[in-house]
């Protein structure tokens, strides 16, 4: 065995680099990524917004209609806005994502990726109809 | 941290969250947010909608949807804090403020689509 390293005083600098806050505004593909976690606080605020809806249903007609005229006002109109932006981006996204996160096997053969994803973009097709059905004519 | 048990659960709860999210709430969004506010669409009248939200099965869907929408929110926007903004000295605040507002939020939903008369 040598010697233990003699005593210094002075210690090397670690290399431990700053990190600037705005690291994701420099290349588009992480610019993305930072816009999908964004995506989660308008997905947030739909939860409360169709909260808020159903407050205004179970109060009765007048609070129905006050909520009506209150989503016409400018800035619910341009918050809405930009949270359907987001909320179709996460979906998307989502989506196009969905054949890494689940491997379907049927009879042994893994099932294409392209597959799962138009299976996806199929529900959510079927569903929206069928949503849109059931609070326009059902 | 990684080693917590409940991380696991914690990202089920953000999948579940994201599917139910994307395939339920742009078409909400659509429809409560532009469509009827811009005069796009007729809005549903009140009794119709009373019917609609009344009977058990979108009650419950509304219930998962608002549920597993906000713990995933939760998780990814603790996420957004922790990789986006290089928060890393805040994370038990960051945990309760995000897990924390999930399950109020989770409960409220509950309470209020269960009074639905």
């Amino acid at each position: 065995m040598s010697e233990p390293p003699a005593y210094r005083e002075f210690h090397p600098r670690w290399y431990r680099p700053r990190m600037s806050t705005w690291w994701w505004l420099k290349r588009g593909s992480h610019l993305a990524f930072i816009l999908r976690e964004l995506s989660s606080i308008f997905v947030a605020w739909s939860v409360v917004f169709f909260l808020l809806l159903v407050t205004a249903v179970s109060r009765g007609e007048d609070a129905y209609r006050d909520f009506l005229s209150w989503t016409g006002s400018p800035g619910i109109l341009l918050l809405n806005l930009v949270s359907l932006f987001f909320v179709v981006f996460h979906a998307v996204t989502w989506f196009n994502l969905a054949p890494q996160a689940m491997v379907v096997r049927v009879r042994g053969k893994r099932v294409p990726g392209a597959w799962i994803a138009a299976s996806n973009y199929a529900a959510w097709a079927l569903l929206s109809a069928l949503v849109a059905w059931l609070f326009l004519g059902g | 941290m990684a080693k917590r048990p409940i991380e696991p659960f914690l990202w089920i709860l953000f999948s579940a969250g994201g599917v139910l999210a994307a395939l339920l709430i742009p078409v909400l969004l659509a429809l409560f947010g532009l469509a009827f506010p811009l005069g796009w669409l007729p809005a549903p009248d009140h009794a119709h909608l009373l019917a609609v939200l009344g009977h058990p099965v979108p009650r419950v869907v509304l219930f998962l949807l608002g549920t597993f929408s906000l713990f995933h929110w939760a998780h990814r926007f603790r996420y957004a804090l922790y990789d986006g903004l290089q928060i890393k000295h805040l994370n038990e605040l960051i945990n309760l403020f995000c897990y924390g507002g999930a399950m109020i939020g989770s409960a409220a939903a509950g309470y209020l689509l269960w009074q639905i008369p």
